[in-house]
């Protein structure tokens, strides 16, 4: 269970990103955030993982409060968020051997489970085998295609095997194919893992294929302009629905209200 | 890269350099002075020169001027990096702008008042002057990093530690290196400079010796000797840069 509770954010420089956001998703729900660019949804993602700090308000999952980034937490960031440094096969086991030495600072507590670095191995391989990276482990980003390298990105974060996927505009830059794909790909992930998904887009199609519920946000400062329910959502073929398009027309409508 | 390619640059390397040569040899006959020699006959002052004790000027020099490349870098790239944040910039940008601008060299007397004129004293000289060039880089590649790779380290569970190691260095490195090689340059015009006078050692050194003696193939033996020194630094750092960079030439 993912609760924002009245989060407002204002930056140092003054800039007003949130106003008064609350709205909650419960676990193994998806749920896609939607708004005009610039309305603080990567701000709320941001505060959702702990990265950055609420000014007011805050965000709970599973009840507790969030302050740093947990475990339990992926966080998929717009333009793939990879290292170009690091060739696929270090960008994908990044974080399970970050997590795999005691966090300190973390009042002292150690983080388990211990990944060793055979077992990392496993995990890593049968993920790029799964994601069909298989082969690319010694390649670096920028040598494979904008589909591949998102696809490492939600390589790096199921490593770490998480309960809930916070994604950023994760497939915005992709052409109209590959983006299908790997909603459906999405899809298919929340479906069968029970994962707890929140989708930040500003595709409205997007949004409604992908999200059971769907949170509008107004333009900055962003703040909660409806909640729709989209309980249809969970067959790839539900964009070829009357239903689909007439949610999204729903959407858009919201949309239009909330940014005049 | 095709490897037909990397044939055929190696193919243009040679090209250029007999062409430089040929120049020069143009130049020596053309002028008929006994300022500047044939590349023959500098040639055979070389030679003659590795007889004698060229090589240990050439190692006394290369000596000094490593010495002051990897103090300089060992100093600037830690401040550079650490400049990251706006905590440790506060106090880094200041000092870059008030010292940066300075000439240097102008220091000499103060250096060699302060370490005498051993070694140490060229050496630090070297040092100042190739740290600023290099913390100048490695600060502007830390503070024009995307916020995006921090914040997606730190959604991974990184700590501040894991931030320079996997983000902060790695991606600053291709403009350290850069800045390195460049530097040598500059790094090898301070060595003449501080090696000009007060020993008798380096090439420097047999650069002015020669001159005074009017002795000009031996002056051109030891700026052949200098020249190659940047040389073998130049190409060193590039196949460094080549290999701990591989991302960037992927």
């Amino acid at each position: 269970m993912i609760e924002s509770k009245g989060i407002s954010k204002v930056y140092p420089d003054g800039t007003e990103a949130l106003r008064e956001v609350s709205f909650d998703i419960s676990e193994g729900e998806s749920c896609s955030v939607i708004g005009p660019s610039g309305c603080g949804k990567t701000t709320l993602l941001f505060i959702l993982s702990g990265i950055l700090k609420p000014t007011s308000g805050k965000a709970l999952i599973e009840g507790k409060e969030v302050v740093s980034p947990s475990k339990e937490v992926a966080l998929i960031l717009q333009d793939y968020g990879l290292f170009p440094w690091k060739t696929v096969y270090e960008n994908v086991s990044l974080g399970l051997e970050l997590r795999s030495k005691p966090l300190q600072g973390l009042r002292g507590r150690r983080v388990e489970p211990h990944t060793g670095k055979k077992e990392r191995r496993e995990i890593v391989s049968s993920l790029l085998q799964d994601l069909g990276l298989k082969g690319f482990e010694n390649h670096y980003p920028k040598q494979l295609s904008g589909g591949m390298q998102q696809r490492i990105g939600f390589a790096r974060a199921l490593a770490l095997n998480p309960r809930i996927l916070l994604m950023d505009e994760p497939l915005s830059s992709l052409d109209a194919l590959t983006r299908e794909t790997l909603q459906n790909f999405l899809l298919n992930l929340w479906k069968n893992n029970g994962v707890t998904m929140v989708l930040v887009t500003h595709n409205i199609e997007e949004a409604v294929f992908l999200g059971r519920k769907i949170v509008v946000l107004s333009s900055r400062p962003g703040s909660v302009v409806k909640t729709i329910e989209n309980h249809k959502v969970g067959d790839v073929n539900y964009r070829n629905t009357e239903d689909f398009f007439e949610k999204c027309r729903a959407v858009r409508r919201s949309i239009e209200g909330g940014a005049t | 890269m095709p490897s037909g390619e990397k044939e055929h640059r190696g193919w243009s390397y040679l090209i250029i350099g007999l062409l430089l040569v040929a120049i020069w040899h143009l130049f020596a006959v053309l002028l008929n002075s006994i300022a500047l020699p044939t590349p023959i006959a500098v040639f055979y002052a070389f030679i003659s020169g590795i007889k004698n004790d060229l090589l240990t000027h050439l190692f006394i020099s290369a000596i000094r001027v490593g010495y002051g490349i990897a103090l300089a870098l060992s100093l600037a790239v830690p401040l550079g990096l650490v400049s990251y944040k706006n905590r440790t910039d506060k106090f880094v940008a200041p000092l870059i702008y008030l010292l940066y601008p300075f000439p240097h060299i102008v220091l000499l007397p103060l250096i060699i008042l302060l370490f005498g004129i051993g070694d140490l004293s060229k050496i630090i000289l070297i040092t100042i002057i190739v740290f600023f060039q290099i913390l100048v880089t490695t600060r502007d590649a830390a503070r024009n990093l995307s916020t995006n790779y921090i914040y997606s380290l730190l959604s991974l569970g990184a700590s501040e530690k894991d931030i320079y190691r996997h983000v902060i260095f790695p991606a600053s490195l291709p403009k350290i290196l850069t800045a390195m090689r460049i530097s040598i340059g500059t790094a090898i015009a301070v060595l003449f400079f501080v090696e000009s006078f007060a020993t008798t050692k380096g090439l420097g050194y047999l650069i002015m010796d020669a001159w005074s003696r009017m002795d000009y193939p031996d002056l051109y033996a030891a700026i052949v000797a200098m020249a190659l020194l940047g040389f073998c630094l130049y190409v060193v750092l590039e196949k460094v840069e080549h290999k701990v960079c591989a991302w960037v030439y992927a």
